[in-house]
C-alpha cells in the first residue's frame, strides 16, 4: 500500500458561512487522504442573556429571550413561558394552549418556508442564492415567498408582530384574537397548504448525496399530536423524560474555538434534534395528508439522510398548515386570554420544538419572583457535534472533489441543519446550579 | 443581462454585528417586494441571503448589530471606508441592543457566570451602537425595524432623497389610530409617550403598554413619565427595568433608568 501523495493533504476553510443565521465558519483538514480535523467555528460574539436575566422580573423572559433569535422568537417565548409557569405552579387552559400552538405553527411555516426555498434549495441547483434560483425556477421561489408570507401573517394576527411578537405573556396572551380575525386566515392557509404540497414534490425531485447516518434522535413527544409546543422528551434509545429531566441530563462543554457550547446527553453522547428526529420519533402522529406527501416523496417512517431534511421540512410544512387550519376551525377565544401567574420562589423548566430543534429553558426564581438564574439550551448547540460528525463523513466520502466543490458540499452539510448560530452563542454553563 | 446593466445598478451590502438577525430578516420578510428590490440593486454582501461576495466599494451599506469586540471596531471602520452611505438598522446598531445591559454590569463577572472557560472569550466591556465608532448617514430604529420603514429607506436612498420617517411618539400614533389609552383607562405602565413611533403602536393595540423597542422619541420627557408611572403605583426599580431593555444604551432611557435604579434614588 503506497502512502497518499501530499496532494491529499489539504485544508478547506470556508470563512463566513452564508445562508445560515449568525456568524460562523468551518475548517476541514485532510492529512494523507484522511480527514483529520473538522471544526465549526462559532465567532458570533456572546450576548450574555443568562447573565443579564438575573434580577429581572419573572414576567420578562418572553420579551427578552425572543431577542436571542429573529427567526424563531416564538420558540424562545414559548419555552420561557412554560418554564416560568412551571416554576410558579400554574398551567394554562386548553384554549390558551391551542392559541400558543397556533402561533407556533405560524413560526414553523415562515421559518421552514424560508429555509427550504431561500437558504437550502439553492445548493441543490448550484446557485449562490434564491435570486439566482429564481432565474431557473421563478415559480418555486415565488411559492416559497407566498407560503412564508402566510406564516408571517398568522404570526401578526395572533402575536401582533411576526418578528418578536408583542402579544405573548407568561400565562397566555394579552389579547385573544377574535374568531373573525382568525377566520380571515383560512383561505390563505389553504393556499399555503396546496403550495406546501407542491414544494414537497419539488424537493423530492432533487438529487441527494447518498449518505445514511445512524443518529441518536431526540425530540419532544406529545400523547395527542405531533409535538411542537409541549410534550415530554424522548429518544430513539428509549429516553422518556420531562423538561427537567432533559435539563439535568444534558451537559455542555466549552471548547476553545467556539463561542457556543457542545451539548452531550449524560455528558457523553452526541444526539440530533430537529426535523429528522421529530419525524422519526413522531411519524405516527402526522396527518394522513402529510403521510401521503411523505410517501409520494419516497420517505419511509425514518429518514437517515441529512440532505433529505429539506424533504422532511416540507412535509412538516404541510402538517403545520393543516394543523393551523384545524386549530382555527375549533377555535374558542380564551377568556380571559391569560391565567394569572403570581411570582414565587421555585425552579421551572420548559421545552418546545423550535423549527430547527429542541429548545429548553430553566429558571430559578426568588421569593419576589425575580430571576436568580437562567439556563437556555438552543437547538444548534445541541446539534453542533452531529454537524461536525456529518462533516467528517461527507468530507471523507468526497475527497476526490476539488477544494471549491468540497467546500461548498461542506457548507451544504451545515445548512442541512438550518443552524441558528446567533442562538448557539447564548448559553450558560450551569455547574453551579446542577449541584 | 448585459454587463452595463450590472455596473449601473447600485451596490448594496448588508452587514451583521452582535444581534439576533431579525432586522436583516425584515428585508426577507418583504415577500411582495423582495425580488423587485434585489433586482434593482447589486447585492455585494448579504450573508443571510447569498454566498456571493463582491469586493467594495459599496453605494450603500446596511448595518445590523452592535459593536462588542475589538474585531468589530476594526471591521466597522473598514465598512465605513468602503461605503458611500451607511445606514444602521435596528436597536442593536443604534444603541447597543439588549446586550448593552452589560454596560450596567461587570462584564468579567458576566463572562465567568456564563462560560466555563472565560479565557476563550474575547469581548468588550460595553455593547455600543455603530455611531459611537463611525459616521452614520441614517439610523432606522426598532427591535425589530418595521419592514415598511425599511422599504422607504431603501427607496429613498436609491433615489437620492432623504427617507421620510416620522419622529413623533407611539403615544401620538396610538391616539391617531383611536386605541383606548392603556395607561389612562387601566393604569398600565406604558412608554408610548417617550418612544419613537414606527411600529404602528402595536402594544396598546393588544392591551399592553409600549415597552419602548423603537427607543426614545425626539426630546422625550422621560422624567415626567417616570413620575406618572410611580404615581400609578409602579416601583422605582420597575421603572428602571422598563427603561432598561432593548434600548438600554440610548442616552435618554439610560439616564432615566439610572435615576430610578434603587428605591432610594431619583427625584
Amino acid at each position: 500500500m503506497t502512502h497518499q501523495r501530499p496532494a491529499d493533504s489539504r485544508t478547506v476553510h470556508v470563512e463566513g458561512l452564508a445562508r445560515v443565521e449568525g456568524e460562523g465558519s468551518l475548517l476541514v483538514e485532510v492529512r494523507d487522504g484522511t480527514v483529520e480535523t473538522v471544526e465549526l467555528e462559532i465567532f458570533e460574539p456572546p450576548r450574555f442573556f443568562e447573565a443579564f436575566l438575573r434580577g429581572r422580573r419573572h414576567t420578562e423572559p418572553p420579551d427578552i429571550t425572543a431577542r436571542i433569535c429573529g427567526i424563531c422568537p416564538v420558540a424562545y417565548q414559548t419555552s420561557a413561558c412554560l418554564a416560568i409557569e412551571d416554576a410558579c405552579g400554574v398551567s394554562v387552559t386548553d384554549q390558551i394552549a391551542a392559541l400558543r400552538r397556533l402561533l407556533y405553527c405560524g413560526e414553523w411555516i415562515q421559518s421552514h418556508a424560508l429555509h427550504i426555498h431561500f437558504l437550502h434549495a439553492p445548493d441543490f441547483f448550484g446557485c449562490q442564492d434564491a435570486v439566482e434560483l429564481a432565474g431557473l425556477d421563478l415559480p418555486a421561489v415565488q411559492r416559497g415567498l407566498e407560503i412564508k408570507k402566510v406564516g408571517n401573517h398568522l404570526m401578526e394576527v395572533v402575536g401582533g408582530r411576526a418578528i418578536h411578537p408583542v402579544n405573548v405573556r407568561v400565562g397566555g396572551f394579552y389579547r385573544a384574537p377574535s374568531r373573525e380575525e382568525l377566520g380571515a386566515l383560512v383561505d390563505p392557509l389553504r393556499r399555503a397548504l396546496d403550495a406546501a404540497l407542491t414544494s414537497v414534490q419539488w424537493v423530492a425531485g432533487f438529487e441527494f448525496p447518498e449518505i445514511e447516518i445512524d443518529y441518536r434522535f431526540v425530540s419532544l413527544r406529545h400523547p395527542d399530536y405531533y409535538a411542537i409546543e409541549s410534550g415530554r422528551i424522548v429518544s430513539s434509545e428509549g429516553l422518556d423524560v420531562d423538561a427537567k429531566g432533559i435539563s439535568d441530563l444534558v451537559l455542555e462543554d466549552h471548547v476553545a474555538r467556539s463561542n457556543a457550547l457542545h451539548a452531550r446527553l449524560g455528558g457523553q453522547d452526541m444526539y440530533l434534534t430537529g426535523p429528522l428526529s421529530r419525524y422519526a420519533l413522531n411519524y405516527g402522529q402526522l396527518s394522513p395528508l402529510a403521510h401521503e406527501a411523505a410517501a409520494a416523496a419516497g420517505l419511509g417512517a425514518v429518514c437517515n439522510n441529512p440532505f433529505k431534511s429539506i424533504t422532511v421540512r416540507a412535509v412538516e410544512l404541510v402538517y403545520a398548515c393543516e394543523e393551523a387550519l384545524r386549530i382555527i376551525e375549533a377555535y374558542e377565544p380564551p377568556d380571559p386570554p391569560a391565567v394569572a401567574v403570581p411570582g414565587r420562589a421555585g425552579v421551572g423548566h420548559g421545552a418546545s420544538e423550535a423549527p430547527r430543534g429542541l429548545l429548553f429553558h430553566r429558571y430559578e426564581l426568588d421569593d419576589d419572583g425575580l430571576i436568580r438564574s437562567a439556563r437556555i439550551v438552543p437547538p444548534t448547540s445541541q446539534n453542533l457535534l452531529c454537524m461536525e460528525d456529518d462533516l467528517r463523513r461527507v468530507a471523507q466520502a468526497n475527497l476526490s472533489l476539488p477544494d471549491e466543490e468540497l467546500g461548498w458540499l461542506c457548507e451544504q452539510t451545515v445548512r442541512n441543519y438550518d443552524p441558528c448560530i446567533s442562538c448557539a452563542t447564548h448559553f450558560l454553563d450551569v455547574t453551579v446550579e446542577r449541584r | 443581462m448585459s454587463t452595463s446593466t450590472v455596473v449601473s445598478r447600485p451596490t448594496i451590502a448588508v452587514w451583521k454585528f452582535s444581534s439576533c438577525d431579525g432586522c436583516q430578516l425584515s428585508l426577507l420578510d418583504c415577500e411582495d417586494e423582495l425580488l423587485g428590490v434585489v433586482g434593482a440593486v447589486q447585492i455585494s454582501e448579504f450573508k443571510e441571503l447569498t454566498r456571493t461576495v463582491v469586493e467594495g466599494p459599496y453605494d450603500v451599506s446596511f448595518v445590523e448589530g452592535s459593536i462588542t469586540t475589538a474585531d468589530d471596531v476594526e471591521r466597522i471602520r473598514a465598512i465605513r471606508q468602503a461605503s458611500s452611505m451607511l445606514v444602521t438598522i435596528g436597536a442593536c446598531a443604534t444603541s447597543g441592543g439588549i446586550q448593552a445591559l452589560r454596560n450596567y454590569a461587570d462584564v468579567g463577572e458576566f463572562t465567568t457566570a456564563v462560560y466555563a472557560h472565560p479565557e476563550y472569550i474575547s469581548t468588550l466591556a460595553q455593547s455600543t451602537g455603530i455611531a459611537d465608532h463611525v459616521r452614520v448617514d441614517f439610523e432606522l430604529r426598532g427591535c425589530p425595524i418595521d419592514r415598511y420603514q425599511l422599504l422607504e429607506v431603501i427607496t429613498a436612498t436609491l433615489s437620492g432623497r432623504k427617507p421620510v420617517i416620522p419622529g413623533h411618539t407611539v403615544c401620538q400614533q396610538c391616539k391617531g389610530r383611536g386605541t383606548v389609552c392603556v395607561m389612562v383607562a387601566h393604569g398600565t405602565p406604558c412608554l408610548g409617550p417617550v418612544t419613537k413611533t414606527g411600529c404602528g403602536a402595536l402594544c396598546p393595540a393588544v392591551d399592553r403598554g409600549c415597552y419602548g423597542c423603537f427607543g426614545p422619541s425626539d426630546s422625550a420627557n422621560t422624567s415626567s413619565l417616570a413620575r406618572q408611572l410611580i404615581a400609578l403605583g409602579t416601583s422605582r426599580v420597575d421603572v428602571s427595568r422598563l427603561f432598561r431593555t432593548f434600548n438600554a444604551g440610548a442616552p435618554a432611557f439610560r439616564e432615566e433608568s439610572l435615576r430610578n435604579d434603587s428605591p432610594e434614588t431619583g427625584g
